[in-house]
This record gives structure tokens, sequence and C-alpha cells, in this order.
């Protein structure tokens, strides 16, 4: 080490810099490059520094002549100060430039109603195609196992009249009294004078048929799962629904704005899966809210849910269950009290059920029925039971009156269940199709066995093969119909809807009658 | 415009401020004495965060009494309100229901045929309209609706509330645009919503605001990609329910027109209502039906019945019949409900032989001037157009809610009382509807309680005009 003041002088903030940067590995340390870096200059010393320092003087000299003698506010002015004060200059003229923005052009008022008057409009409607001015058969009696078609009698198996109650002279009865007590309309949403002691009346009624704490009717079935399912679910709540559910169902879905997951149509081990993948990929799920929604019996396909499982999985995934229970209600379990008895399952398991009543009951409206808080909760914010008018007096009525009449009847229920038993029989050995549901629903679905590809295909297919049914054999049978609004893409086919009204004649009458139709037109 | 008084602002806010300071403390409080009571729901999440139903809770239920009074006979201009709990009743003097042309209870004429419909179609088909929910009654009523309406054809479904809800995604979706007026009804924002498409809300009933709108946005084009938009539907309806206001059509078409937008107007409130056959908004404001694309009305308010309609050409009911969700999947309209719809028409437009119709439409006109220049008369502050059946009186303050709706029942009036969320969180109202089966007698009733309730709870805001008694006797005693 060099032991020279000058370096000492240097080396002290270097030993510094030493300690922190030195790698000892390399063997190179900052005080040896700082010795070498002297070494060097003790050098070269003598000539160029003595001229660097000789020119540097002149400078000095030169620049500070003008203001040798200029002393402002007790400080001599030196050459410097001018450089500073122009370098202050130059830096607050820099400041104030505007920095370059590209400018901003609006639309002129002129070039505004251009594009307004460029602008063409897609027509309102798309043309009109030869198939959409098909023309349903238009009834002239009441909808019952027979009707009056074009004034020909035809056997109906195209209303979900289940226990046969169109046409029940008590139903006529206590919607007469009714309706000469309240005329037809209630004029007026439930919160406003629209509430009639008839509506009250009804939903004791339904509550002590399911032994459930309280029920809320709405006006309309459609609207009772779109207005339920968004009231509890929304933004960000998780929600796993079956991929078969009918287009209330999507709607509501829809509207919760909530995140949506589908399982296979009935198809348990899909659901166990998802259930698990949501419940182990999001470890925030916990504080979410969860919901599963199914139908009882779906109206796309006639399947039932196994509603044991379902509980079974919810309970142990921490789930709640939204079920909606429109073909089932009155039509399943021992004494037609839905789905929870029909698997021996507790009613209070399900968290909040809903049915439209315009199918066994043969009434309209719906209901929504599950524990005070739930029902409690709707009644505020419920949109479509808050928004809206509520049910007429008279199919109120006409709920309860079907409601008694079920209580008492057992044996319609019974013989239900053994038409379904005689027609899944006579159709077991159809060509061309297959029966695609449970053998206990009261919806017998027969699905196309070879699709053609295009479902618009198969469903002009279906409607010829139903047109044909009601000209030829004199059967209303029920062909799938699709909107394009409508998401749900199972098997399209044939529904027969089976009630306890039909004669066993009239069940041969249209096994036969499809049989022979499938052979002609599928194959 | 409603211009509320700011010593009014003032004290409303003040009030609010109070009851949710209050509503605090409660739930403080509970959340404090009752930590240990378990429910069984360990491991579920909440189904109702408490932040969710806190209006609901502490506001709401210390004055649901005036909410929600379940009536026993039918909702016609006199009606049995129940007291809660009890079998007891009073009759009281109805000024709530729409029962704007008297149709709501036995009829002499539509009654009796409804039952004979009842009796041959039962109550329901309990099938859809396309396989086999279709009655002729259902094809008879739709030709009658259409004619009725002025257009071409219509089609019917059960619910008014669901008829938006279901055709508003079937005529547009995502790409399109719909322009919505501010204070539209939940049931058009639930089907713009479903829908798809892009929604922009113009000031209420201000055309120089729409044009705005519209210049906006078909210069804009849609958001980000800025591709022309694919159509463009205004959403309009025919009376306000919270405003009594009538929409300013005629300009609105012709903005429309100009612009190439779609009007579809929604007549729930105005359809039997105005005009002078009772054809509703169109007919009173002289605007023709073909420049209106989509017509929309229910028929709960004039027709007593059930159901909504919409009406258009021949091509568009087509296409609505082959794609409305309403029409394919949902239960058809009762029978005997649309029977009455028939015969409501039949009996409005005097061909059931009577001149009822002529005199229910003259009656309700009459009525309602009379009674909201009695009302501004004695210093209400009554919003709405004149011819327009439906009445809210400025209320404001929180408080003055259950009082008036309470001191209106212990003299036997049946009053309908709106505050937050139908309506902006200062200008709760107390909504009248008047009927053409009220009357003069149950009107000039119903002004005396009203007036003295108005002024038990201070709402009379403007001066009271001076009484022409006064001047008379001034001119007797000079004499």
């Amino acid at each position: 080490m060099i032991e020279n003041s000058k370096a000492k002088s240097f080396a002290s903030p270097l030993l510094w810099a030493n300690d922190i940067f030195c790698s000892k590995s390399t063997g190179i340390s900052w005080n040896s490059l700082a010795a070498l870096c002297w070494i060097h200059r003790a050098k070269m010393d003598t000539n160029l520094v003595e001229m660097f320092r000789a020119g540097l003087n002149w400078v000095t000299m030169a620049l500070d002549a003008p203001s040798a003698r200029v002393v402002l506010f007790g400080v001599r002015i030196q050459w410097h100060i001018f450089v500073e004060v122009l370098l202050g200059f130059v830096i607050v003229i820099l400041l104030s430039q505007k920095s370059y923005k590209p400018p901003k052009r609006p639309l002129t008022e002129q070039e505004i109603d251009e594009l307004c008057d460029e602008w063409v409009p897609e027509p309102l409607i798309p043309p009109i195609t030869e198939d959409m001015r098909h023309e349903p058969p238009v009834l002239e009696s009441a909808a019952g196992p027979h009707t009056t078609v074009n004034g020909k009698d035809v056997v109906n198996f195209a209303s979900a009249n289940y226990l046969g109650l169109i046409g029940h002279e008590k139903l006529l009865e206590s919607c007469t009294s009714a309706l000469e007590k309240y005329g037809v309309g209630s004029c007026g949403p439930r919160g406003f004078y629209g509430t009639i002691d008839v509506h009250l009346d009804c939903e004791t009624r339904i509550s002590k048929f399911l032994s459930t704490p309280d029920t809320i009717l709405y006006s309309y079935g459609l609207s009772t799962m779109f207005s339920t399912i968004p009231c509890f679910c929304k933004k960000g709540d998780i929600i796993v629904a079956d991929e078969g559910v009918h287009w209330g169902i999507q709607n509501g879905l829809q509207l919760s704005r909530s995140t949506i997951v589908y399982f296979k149509h009935n198809d348990m081990d899909s659901l166990r899966s998802t259930l698990e993948k949501i419940m182990t990929k999001n470890k925030r799920s916990k504080n979410l809210r969860r919901y599963i929604v199914a139908e009882a019996v779906y109206q796309n396909s006639g399947q039932i849910a196994p509603l044991d499982e379902i509980v079974k999985l919810k309970e142990k995934y921490k789930f709640r269950v939204i079920l909606d229970e429109s073909n089932s209600f009155g039509v399943l379990g021992r004494s037609g009290r839905g789905l929870a008895e029909h698997h021996g399952v507790p009613i209070e398991k399900i968290d909040v059920v809903t049915a439209a009543m315009g199918h066994a009951l043969a009434t309209e409206g719906g209901f929504c029925t599950g524990n005070a808080r739930i029902i409690d909760y709707q009644r505020l914010s419920s949109s479509g039971y808050v928004f809206s008018a509520s049910l007429p007096p008279y199919l109120a009525s006409a709920a309860i009156t079907a409601i008694d009449v079920i209580d008492q009847n057992p044996e319609l229920l019974v013989k239900m269940k053994q038409h379904i038993a005689l027609l899944w029989k006579g159709l077991k050995d159809i060509k061309g199709m297959s029966l695609a549901s449970d053998p206990e629903s009261p919806i017998v679905f027969l699905k196309l066995e070879n699709s053609s590809g295009s479902t618009k295909e198969d469903l002009l297919l279906l409607e010829k093969m139903a047109d044909r049914a009601l000209k030829e054999d004199s059967l209303l049978v029920v062909s799938s119909k699709k909107s394009f609004l409508d998401k749900c893409r199972l098997p399209v086919g044939i529904k027969l809807l089976v009630s306890a009204g039909h004669s066993e004649s009239d069940l041969v009458k249209v096994s036969e009658s499809l049989k022979r139709l499938a052979s002609e037109l599928l194959l | 415009m409603i211009t509320i008084p700011y010593l009014t602002a003032v004290s409303t806010y003040f009030s609010y401020g109070l009851l949710f300071a209050f509503g605090q403390l409660r739930d403080y409080s509970r959340r404090i004495f009752d930590w240990w009571s378990t429910n069984n729901l360990h491991g579920y999440a909440p189904i109702c965060l408490a932040h969710e139903d806190f209006y609901i809770r502490r506001l709401y239920h210390r004055i649901q009494d005036c909410f929600g009074r379940p009536i026993s006979s039918a909702p016609d201009a006199w009606v049995d309100v129940v007291e809660r709990r009890t079998t007891k009743s009073t009759r009281c003097l109805n000024l709530g229901s729409y029962n704007y042309l008297g149709f709501g209870s036995y009829d002499e004429y539509c009654t009796p045929l409804v039952i004979d419909s009842l009796k041959k179609f039962s109550p329901s088909t309990c099938s859809s309209r396309v396989d086999a929910g279709t009655t002729s009654v259902h094809a008879e009523l739709e030709e009658c609706v259409a004619k009725y309406v002025g257009k071409p054809a219509a089609i019917v479904t059960g619910m008014g509330y669901a008829t938006n809800s279901a055709i508003i995604p079937v005529l547009i979706g995502k790409g399109g645009l719909i322009i919505s007026d501010s204070l539209n009804h939940t049931s058009i924002v639930n089907g713009a919503r479903g829908s798809g498409a892009t929604i922009r809300v113009f000031q209420h009933n201000t055309p120089a605001h729409l044009e705005r709108v519209l210049k906006e946005q078909i210069a804009e084009g849609q958001p980000r990609t800025h591709r022309p938009w694919k159509k463009i539907i205004v959403v309009v309806e025919g009376i306000y329910s919270m405003e009594g206001e009538i929409c300013q059509l005629p300009e609105i078409v012709s903005i429309c027109k100009k612009y190439k937008a779609y009007v579809y107007l929604d007549e729930a409130h105005s359809i039997g209502a105005i005009g002078k056959t009772g054809r509703g908004v169109c007919e009173l404001l002289g605007v023709d039906t073909a420049d209106v694309d989509i017509m929309m009305g229910t028929f709960t308010k004039s027709f007593g019945s059930c159901g909504g309609y919409i009406a258009g050409s021949k091509d568009l009911i087509q296409y609505l019949k082959y794609h409305c969700p309403a029409h394919l999947y949902a239960t058809s309209i009762s029978t005997p409900s649309a029977q009455q719809i028939i015969s409501a028409i039949k009996v409005i437009l005097g061909e059931d032989g009577s001149n009822r119709g002529a005199q229910k439409l003259a009656r309700i006109r009459e009525n309602s001037n009379f009674f909201r220049a009695e009302l501004q008369k004695m210093g209400f502050e009554v919003l709405g157009d004149n011819d327009s059946p439906v009445m809210p009186i400025m209320l404001y303050n929180p408080a003055k809610i259950p009082a008036f709706s309470r001191e209106c029942l212990r003299e036997n009036v049946a009053v309908v009382v709106v505050g937050f969320p139908a309506t902006p969180l200062l200008l709760a109202r107390a909504r009248i509807c008047i009927s053409a089966s009220h009357s003069r007698e149950d009107l000039i009733k119903a002004l005396q309680v009203i007036s003295k309730a108005g002024d038990l709870t201070g709402i009379k805001y403007f001066p009271a005009a001076p009484k022409k008694q006064e001047e008379v006797k001034d001119t007797i005693k000079l004499d």
C-alpha cells in the first residue's frame, strides 16, 4: 500500500466502498484500483497538469475581467454566476413549454349529422319464413282429457292436467262464488290493497299441505322462478344448475348476475365433481353464498331428480338447494306432497321450493315455500311480487279447492300412476324413438333416436308428426318447441302428458298411433 | 318538476339520519346482547347480509301496517279493509286500487259472460299457447285487442310484468341499443337487462335530451369497437305511475322517426283510462298508431282482469308467437279472464247495446279533473297532468308517511303511500287513483278527510286559494 498522504485522504471513502463492494475471491479491491490510478497520475502530473492549470487561469481571468470589481449585496460577482443564471433561464423556459399531446378533435355538428343520416338500422324483425306461420290448434271446449278441435272430438295429451281436475265441479263451484264476490281482477299489487283474504287463505293452505312454515303466492307460473332466484343470488355468488332447466330458471340465473356453472343433466357424478372443483379451487368461496338449482321433474326431458343424493351432497359441501316442483307437486309421493315425500327426505332440508300451479292444480299462478325468513324477505325484494298485480282471487280459491280435492282423493294419484305404466308398456317397442323420461314421471318423453344434425330440421319433423296425429287420429301431443333464447341443448322429441282422467282406450290409441307415425316418418 | 322547499329538504335529511342512527344503535345492541343465540346453519354463508336488509328491518318494519293491508271484498269504490290479526273489517273509501273504469267488481254485463266461459272452459288450460292452450276465446281476444288499440295484430300473455321481460330480449340483443326513460318501470328494466343490449337513459319526459342522447350514440357507435348499432329502441310509458304525468309522445315519435329508431310504448296505466274512447295516449295526443312500432299494455288496471298484450304489425306478432318464451313455455292466460277483457272492451266501445262505456269514460275524466283542481286549491302539492287519473300528493318527510296513512284510515279512507325505494329518498308521496265508480259525494268526503289529515301533518306546502264564498259575501254586504 502506498503511504502517500494524498492517497490516504482519498483512500478513506474508498475503504468504506471496499467494505461494501469488494470481492475477496477475485482479489481485486477498490483500494488497489485507486492506488493504480494515482500511480498513473503521479507520472503524468508534471506536463499535462501544468498546461491545464495555465489554460484554466487564463480563462478565469478573461471571464472575470468584466465583473472584476463588481460587488452585489456584499458578494463579489464571479463569472460562474452568469453561467448559473443562464442555465436557470433555460430551465424555466423548458418547464413552461406545454408537453406534446396529439390534438383532440371532437366530431363537429356537421359530421354528427352526416353520421346520423348515413346510419341504417336493421329491420326490427328478420323476414318471416314459412315455418314461422304454423298455427296452433284452437280448442272449442275445456282442455280436459277429451276436447273439441274443429268440431271433432280429440284426445288431449298436451295439457298438464295430471290429476284430471279440469272441469271438476267443486273447482267450478268455488270459482263461481269467488267471481260473484270479488269480480275477476285484484286491481293492485300486494302492497297496495291487492291482498285479498283468499290469497292469505291460499298461502296458509299450501303451507299446511306441505308442512312448511310459510308460503308466498305469485301471479304467474313462469315469473315465480325468475323472481325468486335474483332475490337471493346476487353478483359474486355461485350457482350450480342443471343444464336442462327450463327458460324461466335460465332467465332468473341470468338476471341474478352470479357465476353459473352447469352440470350434466341429472348426472350426480357430474354434480359431485363440479361441487368438489368449486370448493377446492376457491378458498374464498367459504364466504360466498352457494346454491344448487334443480327441477323435481324436468320439463324438457321428464327425468326425476334424485333428491336424496342431492341433499347428501348439499350437506357435505354446504350448498343451499332451490328446487322447482312444478311438475311434481300433487303428483309424486304417496299423498302428492312432491319430491321430498317421494324420496323420503324431510322437506326442511330443501331451502327454497317453488312451483307453478298451472299443472296438477289446474289453476294459474305460482308459489314459493320455505322457512319464514326466506319468505318474508321475498315479500319486499322479489320484483315479480312487489311490482306486479296479485293473482286474481278466483284462481286462488281454485287452488285451495284443488288441494282439498287432492287431500281427500288419494286414488287419483294411484290411477295416474297406473296410466303411466300402461303407456310405458304400449310405447316400449316404438321404432325411431326411445323413452327418455323416468318411468314414474307424468311427462312421458319420446326422444328422437337419429337426429338429422340440425335442431331446426328435427323440430320441423316432429311438428309434422304432431300435425298428422291430430288430423288423422284426433290426438293432441306436444312436439318440442325451442325459442332462440332457450339455452338448453337436450335432445328434442314428443311429449305426452298423462292424466288420471284418461281412459285405457285413450292410452292404447295413442300408443298405436305414435308407433304407426314413427314407422312412417322416421325410417 | 318537483321543487322541494329548502327547509323541508333539511328536515327530511335530518329525519332519515336520525332513523339511520337509531337503526344502527339497535343493530349494535342486538349484536352485543344476542351473540350467544346460535342458528343451525354452521358453515353456510348468511343468506342475507346485515346491510342488505337494514332498510327493511329498521325503517320499513316500523311502518309496515301502512302497506299490504288485506281486504275482504272486491276492490271497488268502497272496500272492506281487514284489521290485521282479527276478523273485523271496516268499510273504507278506496283511493288506492287501479280500478279506473270500475270493472273491478261484479259487473252486470261482464260477470255472467265470465261465469259462462268458466263453466265451459275451466279456470285454466294447463298448457302453453302453442300446445293446447289456445281456445276460441283467446283467438277472439287477440283480434278484439288489435282492433281496439288500432294495430293489425296482437299477442296476449298472462301477466303484464312477464310481457316486458319476455318480449324485449326477443326483439333486441347484443349489439343493439335501448334508450329508456329514467323513470321506467322495473319490468322494462329487467327485460332490457335480460336482453344483453346496451342501455342508456334519457331525462324523464324531455324530448330535447332524448335527441341529444340519440345523436351522440349514433355518432359514437357501439362501446369500444365503434361499430354502428344494429338497431335502437326507445322505450317510454304512457302514464308514469309514480308521477301521474303523460308522456310527450308526438315530439318523441317525431325525433325517433328522424333518427330511424323504433318506439316501444308501454301503456300499462293509460289504456282504457284516457282518450275520448279510452284508446290511450295515442288518441289523447293525436299520434297515429302506425308511427309507434310496438304498443304494449296491461289489462289489470282499466279492464279489471289480468294479463298483458303487445300490438304491432302482422309480421311482428307472427315472429313473436314463434319465439317469445312466454308464448312457448308459460301457461296461457286463464280463459275467464280473457272473456272479461273481451266483455269490458265491448262495454267501452258501446257494443253491448248501452252507453255505459261512454258514461264511464266521461266520469273518470270529470272525476280526475275535479279532484285535482280541488286538491290544488287546498294548497297540496299535486303532481301529474290534467286528465290523468293518477295523483301523487307530496309528503317528503318519512314521519308524515305513516301519519297521513293512519289518519286517513281512521276516517275510513284508504290511501296508498309510497316511499323509498319506489321513489327517490327525499320524495315520498301519497298516491291517489281515481275510479269511474267514485261518485261526487265520495270525492267530496275524500277531500274533507284528506284536508283534515293534511292540516294535521302539515303537507299543504302551497298557499291555499282564497275561497270564492268570501267574495260573494263581501259583495252582498256592500249592497
